[in-house]
């Protein structure tokens, strides 16, 4: 066993936490890579003046907090890289402008040592202002790097403190910078402003917003959503459509995105060989509070010019993305090495929003495109040209009774002529 | 001697013809264990949850949320989607809706069932339906018809006051399908099925057991995709083929008579 914590300490971050379960002490140093596909969480806890206020079970917001947090470090999947940042811990006075700055590390993203987290969440008492924009800027910095999925987790007792930093803006700034990052929010006891902003924040980055009234709801949510994170998912390539065909670029079969602003149009290009079929799908997030009714057009362009087919999708109301597809099987050439064709996708958006609301960065844009064997040739409605039903049978003795009935007939008559003769 | 001929015709050909009308009443799906149903949803189309037709997923969530799921369905079924949302005890008037997007994230129409519905406040639960049109092996592209492929299932609140937001639900959601058969049979089939990232995922070698890199969509029915070749359109064909020979052969029979024809004398 000695041997095997050893060797983990060396290598393996799985082994070296499955040590530190057995209660032996953890060998691996904190922020040592486990590869490059590890899926990061970074705990982002409010810890303001107000999660003093006892209303979670009879106790403090804080004490709450801090249960939900030792149930979650222990709780933790092995692959999760897992950090925690504070918001509001550390100055307790009344400048406003330092007070918006305190935002500290508690604990660095990499691979969990329960015992030390635990120790460093347990130092923590309710003390400051309620800086959530330079928190997450700061989180997202701390998230950096890797291709794993990368998710923040805010809890909060309180609304931004410190506009006019709108960490909603900031929220989706971070969105359109890294890739893949999702920002999950918890409100603890929250009022309407809160659940707004909040809502406003996860909407922003597709993530989700909980509202917590009971310590055993946040470990769930909590534990739920670190789950997820370890989830495997594709991670998509970053792309940037053109603005005509001549100029897009070329993509393969994979998962894109980019991001478009009202009413831009973006081009991007894919080769079809004859025989093979173009299957691209469309999803434009709406990222902020949109007006209602909007549109999403999907179209399949020759470098001509000449539309071959196109998706559209329309909607009315809240929603999180409007996405719309198209299929296009090339047919099969004649040639025998006939040059692929280079189709141009273009997607356009009819979102709009109210004035006021900032339309950069622009909205999430992501594009599936799949290039598969081209489908099988379809000449007739039913399948093989096969008849069904009763109608079918009818007609079918019908026809047989009478050409039985007729060839008798024929062959008495031939009989009798033969038998005169 | 004759009566009985075209009786026992009759008989032979009723018989047979019963046999594609059995064939056309072949139980639905049927439901599998639910020992591993899901019971989380995803965020997105990328992280969808995936279940089975038959099973029960379940996802414990906020209002507000959008909850995805995905399930395959095969050509010639008609899939039916069902999705039911607890709520809190209080809460105020809240609209929810179901979606379903098939693996193009097209937005697939429901033929009938209530995709959208109204909670008014006080009440437990919300109950969604949404039947699909059956799904064809084979369509035009310009077409937007169900293919058989992956399907999505979107289900959110679409209207829910400030008050609600992020206030817990739970929701539970289930698909059928029912059997058409050869009814739906169209001739063509497609390479693959419509499931997103089918191109990477089969150009990357099917060997790869233990790769576990994540797939957009690892949708595949319990039996498998059907091939598109077999459809009870056979069994109809054939037997009309059959039929077709008896009734030609009692015609003939008719016209023979028992024995000697009439006309003829009985000393030639």
């Amino acid at each position: 066993m000695i041997t095997r914590t050893r060797l983990a300490a060396g290598a393996c971050a799985l082994l070296a936490a499955l040590a530190a379960g057995l209660a032996f002490p953890a060998g691996a140093s904190a922020g040592e890579p486990t590869g490059e596909d590890a899926p990061k969480v970074d705990l982002v806890l409010d810890v303001s003046g107000s999660m003093r206020t006892r209303d979670i079970d009879g106790g403090t917001r804080m004490a709450a907090a801090k249960q939900a947090f030792n149930e979650v470090l222990d709780a933790t999947p092995e692959e999760v890289q897992l950090g925690i940042r504070t918001l509001g811990a550390d100055y307790p006075g009344d400048d406003r402008k330092t007070g918006c700055k305190d935002t500290a590390q508690l604990y660095p993203v990499g691979p969990l040592d329960r015992t030390e987290a635990k120790t460093a969440v347990a130092t923590l008492s309710p003390t400051g202002w309620t800086p959530i924009g330079p928190a997450l800027l700061k989180a997202a910095d701390d998230l950096d790097g890797g291709a794993g999925s990368k998710r923040i987790v805010l809890i909060s007792d309180g609304e931004d403190t410190c506009a006019p930093l709108d960490p909603c803006e900031v929220a989706r700034e971070i969105a359109a910078k890294g890739i893949g990052l999702t920002i999950d929010t918890l409100g603890l006891v929250p009022n309407t402003k809160m659940r707004q902003q909040l809502s406003c924040i996860a909407e922003a980055t597709g993530g989700t917003y909980t509202s917590v009234e009971h310590t055993d709801e946040l470990t769930d949510k909590v534990n739920q959503l670190v789950d997820r994170a370890a989830d495997p998912v594709v991670t998509p390539v970053a792309t940037e459509g053109a603005d005509a065909c001549a100029k897009a670029p070329t993509l393969k079969s994979g998962l894109y995105t980019d991001r478009e602003e009202f009413g831009q149009q973006r081009w991007y290009r894919v080769d079809v060989a004859p025989g093979q079929e173009l299957r691209a799908s469309v999803s434009v997030g709406a990222d902020r509070a949109v007006n209602p009714s909007y549109g999403v057009l999907l179209r399949a362009v020759t470098a001509h010019g000449r539309e071959i087919v196109r998706g559209e999708a329309a909607g009315d109301g809240r929603t999180d993305v409007l996405s719309t597809g198209l299929r296009y099987p090339k047919a099969v050439s004649d040639e025998d090495d006939a040059p692929a064709e280079a189709v141009c996708l273009q997607v356009t958006n009819s979102f709009s929003v109210a004035s006021g609301v900032k339309t950069t960065p622009g909205l999430p844009l992501e594009l599936t495109v799949d290039v598969v064997d081209g489908p099988g040739d379809s000449d007739d409605v039913a399948a093989f040209g096969l008849g069904r039903g009763w109608w079918l049978l009818g007609l079918l003795v019908l026809v047989g009774f009478i050409a039985g009935l007729l060839w008798g007939w024929l062959s008495r008559w031939r009989f009798a002529i033969w038998r005169t003769n | 001697m004759r009566l009985t001929r075209a009786l026992s015709a009759a008989v032979l050909l009723l018989g047979l013809a019963a046999a594609p009308a059995a064939a056309d009443s072949s139980p639905s799906a049927s439901p599998s264990g639910d020992g591993d149903a899901p019971t989380t949803a995803g965020t997105s189309f990328r992280t969808a949850t995936e279940f089975e037709q038959g099973q029960v997923a379940t996802a414990n969530g906020a209002a507000g949320d959008y909850l995805y799921w995905s399930f395959p369905a095969d050509a010639e079924q008609r899939p039916t989607v069902k999705a039911t949302v607890k709520l809190p005890e209080t809460h105020a008037a809240q609209t929810w809706r179901v979606d379903v997007y098939d693996g193009l994230r097209r937005r697939q129409a429901c033929q009938w069932g209530a995709q959208a519905r109204t909670a008014d406040a006080g009440t437990s639960a919300v109950e969604l339906a949404c039947v699909l049109r059956t799904v064809r092996a084979w369509t035009e592209p310009w077409a937007n018809d169900p293919l058989p492929g992956t399907y999505y299932v979107r289900l959110t609140a679409v209207n829910v006051p400030t008050s609600d937001l992020g206030v817990p639900v739970s929701a539970e959601v289930r698909v059928d399908s029912k059997d058409i058969g050869g009814a739906a049979a169209v001739d063509g089939s497609l390479a693959e099925p419509l499931v997103p990232g089918i191109a990477v995922t089969s150009g990357a070698g099917q060997g790869d057991e233990d790769d576990k890199s994540a797939v957009l969509s690892a949708i595949e029915p319990e039996d498998g995709w059907s091939s598109g070749w077999w459809s009870d359109r056979w069994v109809w064909s054939g037997i009309g083929a059959v039929l077709a020979a008896l009734a030609g052969i009692g015609g003939y029979a008719l016209t023979r008579g028992s024995g000697r024809p009439s006309r003829v004398p009985p000393g030639a």
